[in-house]
């Protein structure tokens, strides 16, 4: 038997609610995942009684059996939910619906992620409690405390063994920008962004300024994932899983910064799995959309995934590099976390379906393979590997 | 040393299970503790009930020198708690201690917030004691040893 995920699940429908600025929806978060999940099957052109499963991450509080009732479906078999925080389970979400789908656990699965806010507050916030206990007793008190913080060290560190300079971090924020401006779902739309104004923004922690940060965005995304055999019956040309990974190498998770491997995006034991499954490499990767929770994570990422070596950030990492339809290695299409909307990474998965249907605002000439890389530097993270019908 | 932060932070207690315990009674006494395995001789940090090398439970807390390098560091300018609202920059480093396999301590950088940090510095321990507290505490932070 060859254990697999590769060409046997394909993408065939896909939705998203409008994004919205953090707090501003009008909707509540579970009616957003419902706007996102009903988006999706009308894409794929299915009745939404149809859907079997439902995947998430990062404890996304919409239930599954709320769901179910709330959509009518008849017959709910598979309900998971990928453990980490973040945006790290974003590829492990379709992990687990491609599996559950091409075992024969489920038919039709719906991967989703909400976040509303307004209702239920920020990531980006230090903890208001009194007291502080646990591994957060031994960092809280001398302010790290946000996820940029969390974050920074790590990425300093990396930047400081390989001589990357902050143009690198500078081009990866562009890039999104760039992206953002011909796609008006973008919440960035129409706000561009120049080297000026990068520079000339206020720091949040060193080395990152305020463009090298996502926004926090309210509203919904969802795919649906059904077997190879029925990819066809569908509106869409269909997009195939070819590989979808996540992991965590040796003690990722060592409270107090402790990793031994630290200046890491914590993908380097998940990539030669994610190629592997794939059978492909970095050289057949057309397009890449690559969850920038902040820009250090992306500059780690590339590097991980084998697009260019630790010593050479600072000659691939360019705007020009980084955009679509010519650059080497055009990344972040629709604007990403940066400049889209922060949906967790999940919005990554879309465009990544969006690429190989033809359908980007930003659109990559003969996209057959895109990658989408979820949630780095937080642990376990997640990769996946789309392909077009020319793949299998 | 008064205290590097403005005061309002969520102040540290022990574990209510009592795994780190014995680090908090040593630094309001200024001795620096981390977990060493009896079994094989592994120092771990942070805190945890078994040693990540050979899963022995014999974990006892030593004592390692105050001194240690910087091992990575940041300055924070967003505040991201009311506390900091008018606090202006701070240094966070992380501090490895190389003879003690690698583990490392997080804390602040004392003196000039806008100074330039050196990865690889060596650093000493300096004790910040907040009795007065609820609950009452001890913050380790490091200040650059003078080569």
């Amino acid at each position: 038997m060859n254990r697999t995920l590769r060409g046997a699940t394909a993408v065939v429908g896909v939705g998203e609610t409008t994004y919205y600025k953090r707090g501003q929806s009008p909707d509540a978060e579970f009616n957003l995942a419902l706007k996102a999940i009903l988006a999706a099957c009308q894409d794929a052109g299915i009745s939404p009684k149809d859907v079997d499963g439902f995947a998430s991450f990062s404890n996304d509080r919409s239930d599954p059996s709320r769901l179910a009732n709330a959509l009518g479906i008849h017959d709910l078999r598979f309900s998971n939910m990928q453990w980490g925080g973040g945006g790290g389970g974003g590829s492990a979400a379709i992990a687990h619906a491609a599996a559950a789908v091409a075992t024969g656990l489920a038919e039709c699965v719906v991967v989703f992620r909400a976040l509303a806010q307004g209702q239920f507050g920020r990531f980006g916030q230090g903890p208001r409690s009194n007291v502080v206990s646990g591994a957060g007793a031994f960092t809280v008190p001398y302010g790290l405390m946000s996820p940029a913080q969390s974050f920074a060290m790590k990425v300093r560190r990396f930047m400081h063994d390989h001589g990357v300079e902050q143009s690198a971090l500078r081009a990866i924020s562009l890039a999104s920008y760039h992206h953002a401006q011909t796609n008006p779902r973008a919440v960035m739309y129409g706000r561009p962004l120049d080297e000026a104004k990068y520079d000339a923004s206020r720091w949040i922690v060193e080395p990152f300024h305020l463009f090298d940060c996502c926004q926090e965005n309210d509203g919904a995304a969802a795919m649906i994932v059904v077997p190879a055999e029925r990819a066809k019956d569908f509106d869409h040309p269909p997009v195939y899983v070819l590989s979808a990974v996540t992991g965590s190498h040796y003690r990722a998770g060592a409270s107090v910064h402790n990793t031994p491997d630290y200046a890491t995006s914590n993908f380097k034991t998940c990539v030669p799995r994610l190629y592997g499954m794939a059978a492909c490499g970095p050289d057949d990767v057309d397009v890449l959309q690559c969850y920038e929770n902040f820009t250090g994570g992306v500059l780690m990422s590339i590097v991980e995934h084998g697009f260019c070596e630790p010593d050479e950030c600072n000659e691939f990492l360019t705007k020009e590099n980084l955009i679509a339809p010519d650059g080497a290695l055009p990344t972040n299409t629709s604007g990403g976390n940066l400049a889209e909307c922060y949906m967790h990474g999940l919005e990554l998965n879309i465009e990544a379906v969006r690429q190989i249907r033809r359908t980007s605002p930003n659109q990559v000439e003969d996209v057959d393979v895109a990658m989408v890389v979820s949630g780095p530097m937080v642990t376990p993270v997640s990769s996946s590997i789309y392909g077009s019908e020319a793949t299998v | 040393m008064s205290a590097y932060l403005n005061p309002g932070l969520p102040k540290p207690a022990p574990a209510p299970d009592g795994l780190d315990a014995p680090y908090w009674e040593a630094v309001a006494e200024e001795r620096l503790v981390m977990q060493h395995c009896r079994a094989c001789g592994t120092w771990q940090w942070g805190p945890e009930w078994i040693c990540h090398n050979c899963c022995s439970e014999d974990l006892a807390f030593d004592e390692v020198p105050l001194t240690g390098r910087i091992y990575s560091y940041e300055r924070v300018w967003h505040p991201v708690h009311p506390a900091l609202n008018e606090q202006g920059p701070y240094i966070v480093v992380l501090v490895e201690f190389p003879d003690h396999d690698g583990a490392r301590m997080v804390g602040n950088l004392v003196g000039d917030p806008r100074q330039a940090v050196v990865i690889g510095a060596p650093v000493r321990a300096v004790f910040e004691h907040h009795p007065d507290d609820d609950p009452p505490h001890t913050l380790v932070q490091w200040e650059v040893v003078d080569s």
